[in-house]
């Protein structure tokens, strides 16, 4: 019989998520992929996946499923409570769901995206090499909806070597990242401002990029810039002065100018930031030298 | 040529103009240095984007040790003809920014062939470079928050055309049925491709 997972309901927002599409942007393809990276890859590990198989990507909890067939799953990123049929079932440990199971995911009391990751994978068709949803761009598989059967992949040979992975949950204090003064911190009266002001995520953020409220930042210059390249944890400053820390499906070029860049790993800690959670950046030198 | 911060995973190249963005990225992906995995040309840039604990010191001097050919610019590419039907809402606007009238809008996007130089915005979208100067205008003072697809556009020293529905600041002259992208082929104008536009109807 054919292994499917049955979505029976998807809370706030559910999508497909691998490790996205690299090597496109020249052709206005980006990345995209999952938001916290790391996540993903955890419970990928846990179920002995490859790395970059896809998972679903839950925004708040509220994603329950229903097993066809015996599947082994684990959920990382947000805490978000779960049961099989009733019984709790923990955060970064395999489960096993028997046919028929249901799966639940209530609301995480911290965090912001929880990935389920099965194994063997889920099989969707990949659009130009990935199965990830792309919400800016509209490539890759649909939103998830209640009813959607979700193909799930062949078993890798590799067997789970772990029953629980300890390693941090996302915190709901202050967020902390680290972050690389940007190739036009200078069109800024003072980038430092950027690390001197403590931060909201808004409600307005979503894959894309998340929207921060607090005092603007002053350009120094108002000259135009031409559209430029952009990378996952820029921090673009619109005119307006309110940053937008660019997340997974952030667009392949942008015209306002970058204040700070997030170092790659703490992005995937930014994808865990609440609306509303407060954000420090700390600015930190750049990762390379000028005269070796 | 100058070597801009981007966090851990990046470097901004800067340089003087479009010939030197081209003949950089041609560079770069003729022998690219070891993590790098996308290059994302724009005006006056080349993004380079590397695997994560890429040693980017050894990137910046891979990039500063390149042989960048001197304005060596668009390879020939391809030659694509797209049919336009010219009656975009800001035709006349163009008309009179250029002085050329409506006609002589049409007249000039059609006479010169383009070029495609670089992709970012959207799937599919290219920047188009090298046609009648006379047509360089700036961005709508507002954009648009919907440019229906197929909407063919002029904003600078570019053209371009909307492969799907999306905001856009771009003086809209006119739309076009061509399929600009899909999944299978990906992007109908590739970096180096010419780009002829012809008026229908």
């Amino acid at each position: 019989m054919t292994r499917k997972l049955e979505v029976v309901a998807t809370g706030a927002l559910a999508l497909v998520e691998d490790l996205g599409r690299p090597g496109l942007a020249a052709t206005g393809v980006g990345r995209s992929g999952a938001a916290d990276r790391g996540a993903l890859r955890l419970a990928n590990r846990l179920v002995a996946n490859p790395e970059g198989a896809a998972g679903i990507e839950v925004v708040f909890g509220g994603l329950a499923v229903r097993a066809h067939g015996l599947l082994t799953v684990a959920l990382s990123g947000a805490p978000a409570p779960a049961d099989v049929d009733g019984t709790p079932v923990g955060h970064h440990a395999l489960v096993t769901l028997h046919p028929g199971q249901v799966l639940r995911l209530g609301v995480p009391p911290t965090g912001l995206r929880t990935y389920l990751a099965v194994r063997g994978g889920i099989a969707v068709d990949p659009v130009l090499g990935s199965r990830s949803t792309d919400i800016l761009s509209g490539l890759g598989p649909e939103k998830l909806t209640p009813g959607t059967m979700l193909p799930i992949g062949t078993e890798p040979d590799a067997l789970p070597l772990i029953d629980v992975a300890p390693v941090a949950l996302p915190t709901g204090d202050e967020v902390v990242l680290r972050a690389v003064a940007g190739p036009r911190a200078e069109f800024f009266t003072d980038v430092g401002a950027l690390a001197r002001t403590s931060w909201t995520a808004s409600s307005r953020s979503d894959r894309v990029g998340m929207r921060l409220e607090g005092d603007p930042l002053e350009r120094a210059d108002s000259g135009e810039l031409p559209s430029e390249g952009i990378i996952r944890g820029s921090v673009q400053v619109p005119p307006g002065g309110e940053p937008v820390l660019f997340l997974a499906d952030h667009p392949v070029t942008g015209g306002y100018p970058v204040a700070a860049v997030v170092l790659d790993a703490d992005v995937d800690r930014a994808a865990q930031v609440r609306p509303g959670q407060h954000v420090r950046f700390v600015l930190v030198p750049p990762p390379w030298q000028e005269n070796p | 040529m100058k070597v801009l911060p981007c966090g851990d995973s990046g470097l901004l190249v800067e340089v003087d103009g479009l010939p030197e963005v081209l003949a950089l990225a041609d560079a770069v992906r003729a022998a690219p240095p070891a993590g790098v995995l996308d290059v994302v040309s724009a005006a006056r840039t080349v993004l380079l984007c590397v695997e994560p604990g890429t040693d980017l010191t050894e990137v910046r001097r891979a990039v500063l040790d390149l042989d960048v050919g001197a304005g060596a610019g668009l390879s020939d590419g391809e030659r694509v003809e797209i049919e336009v039907v010219y009656d975009g809402p800001d035709l006349e606007e163009v008309g009179e920014l250029t002085g050329l009238g409506a006609d002589g809008v049409v007249a000039a996007h059609t006479g010169t062939p383009w070029r495609a130089a670089f992709g970012g915005f959207a799937p599919g979208f290219a920047y188009l470079v090298g046609g009648d100067p006379r047509l360089e205008v700036p961005r709508r003072q507002v954009s648009r928050t919907s440019v229906p697809p197929g909407s063919v556009g002029l904003a600078g020293e570019f053209s371009g055309v909307y492969p799907r529905s999306s905001p856009g600041g771009w003086q809209l002259i006119g739309r076009t049925h061509a399929e600009l992208w899909n999944i299978d082929r990906g992007a109908l104008l590739q970096p180096g491709c010419t780009v002829e536009f012809k008026a229908v109807r």
